[in-house]
């Protein structure tokens, strides 16, 4: 069995990652879940989190990625995140900014989406005191 | 024949022109690359998007479950044409390429009784098509306080796009854009956005489990699918517009070069003739006496 698999963490602007991946842990939209070498193939869309993975030599990095969706397939995890940048860049006025937007949006919708947009904004919450900022 | 004066004028005028001209092309040549650059990396987002909206759309393009983002309305009668041109001019026949390919496409709707819409991004698209279809305008995106464009700015049109189609506004959009395809040659094209189309990647899409259903995440990702491709046709322009530009700006350059040099010509003509002209009064003065 490989021990390592091919991660992409691309963003609409940019590609922020392409490394030998050991195993990466992804906010799914229905949970948590941690994909490693020959996973199933799943496809999953994010909720707003922090993705961690952890390379070839068992070094970590994280990333706060915003919505977007993971691909795991038999070749590796490819996530395309909306909005991704490395945890240690996040400001608070950016994730400030993020939530404000959230919330803007939460009071926008329409009654039937009521529900997603409020847990996007509390996503969006829970992922800054996750960050500490 | 006109004076020395009024040529040496023209000569001066037409030195600084080109020194304008020069500068903008070596500007939009530097703007250029970050635009290259920048599309370059946009690709391998839009790419993976395309492929995993293709095979998940196309599992479900017959079944009576596909968002109407993707069925469409199951009309085609009310049109919206997005069209997408520069904030700026003086880049060559940019923004007239993609005003005519509207254009011919606004005729073909309404010969065919088809409703016309038109959404313009860029001032300069509006201007020109503003003479003839000011009528069919429904708004109007400013783009010329951005300095990059970014994903934020796709996503807002997005939203505005689907908005409106949620609220029945339209059946089918269409962005007009140029597609880069190397400095001298930008391709003017037409895309359809929404009802979503996608390329189909051939790949088998049942071989993924999904997260929380099939249905659940195409719903969440056609939007994104759309602000993607709204995105990428940015891009394409932005790099568009500032390789039209810098070819126009070259061509300014040469052929103010050539009017240089024909006007120094003239002015040397002119000024040999007027001391010619007075060597023959002088001389003739001299023999008559």
């Amino acid at each position: 069995m490989a021990d390592t698999m091919q991660f992409d963490l691309v963003s609409p602007e940019k590609r922020l990652a392409s490394l030998a991946a050991r195993e990466v842990r992804i906010p799914g939209a229905d949970g948590d879940m941690t994909a490693m070498p020959d996973h199933a193939p799943v496809i999953t869309t994010l909720r707003p989190g922090i993705l961690t993975v952890v390379g070839a030599d068992g070094a970590s990095q994280s990333f706060a990625v915003t919505g977007g969706f993971a691909e795991i397939g038999t070749g590796g995890a490819s996530v395309l995140a909306e909005k991704a940048m490395p945890a240690g860049d996040v400001s608070a006025s950016v994730i400030e900014a993020l939530i404000a937007d959230a919330q803007a949006q939460a009071a926008e919708a329409p009654a039937e989406a009521k529900d997603a947009a409020e847990k996007v904004v509390a996503d969006m919450q829970a992922l800054r005191g996750a960050l500490g900022v | 024949m006109p004076n020395l004066k009024d040529l040496k004028n023209r000569i001066g005028s037409v030195t600084s022109t080109r020194k304008i001209t020069k500068a903008m092309q070596m500007v939009a040549a530097a703007k250029l690359r970050r635009a290259q650059d920048a599309a370059e990396a946009a690709r391998p987002y839009a790419e993976r998007m395309n492929a995993v909206m293709g095979g998940l759309a196309s599992g479900l393009a017959g079944s009576d479950s596909a968002p109407r983002l993707l069925a469409g309305t199951g009309s085609d009668q009310v049109h919206l044409l997005v069209v997408m041109t520069a904030e700026r001019g003086l880049c060559g026949g940019f923004n007239s390429t993609i005003v005519r390919l509207a254009r011919q496409r606004i005729a073909e709707l309404t010969a065919q009784g088809k409703t016309v819409k038109i959404l313009t991004v860029g001032k300069k698209g509006r201007e020109q098509l503003k003479r003839d279809h000011a009528k069919l305008f429904v708004a109007h995106v400013d783009l010329s306080e951005v300095k990059r464009i970014g994903y934020d700015n796709a996503q807002s049109l997005a939203r505005d796009l689907i908005q409106r189609f949620d609220a029945g506004e339209f059946d089918v959009a269409t962005i007009f854009f140029n597609r880069f395809q190397s400095v001298i040659a930008q391709v003017p094209t037409a895309q359809q956005v929404i009802p979503a189309v996608f390329e189909d990647a051939g790949e088998a899409s049942a071989l993924y489990d999904y997260e929380p259903s099939e249905e659940g995440i195409l719903a969440d990702l056609l939007p994104r699918g759309v602000a993607t491709q709204l995105f990428t046709a940015l891009l394409e322009n932005a790099a568009s517009e500032q390789g039209a530009r810098m070819t126009a700006m070259d061509n300014a350059t040469r052929n103010a070069g050539d009017m240089i040099e024909r006007l120094t010509i003239e002015y040397n003509r002119t000024r040999q003739a007027a001391i010619t002209k007075e060597l023959i009064e002088i001389i003739s003065g001299a023999e008559a006496l």
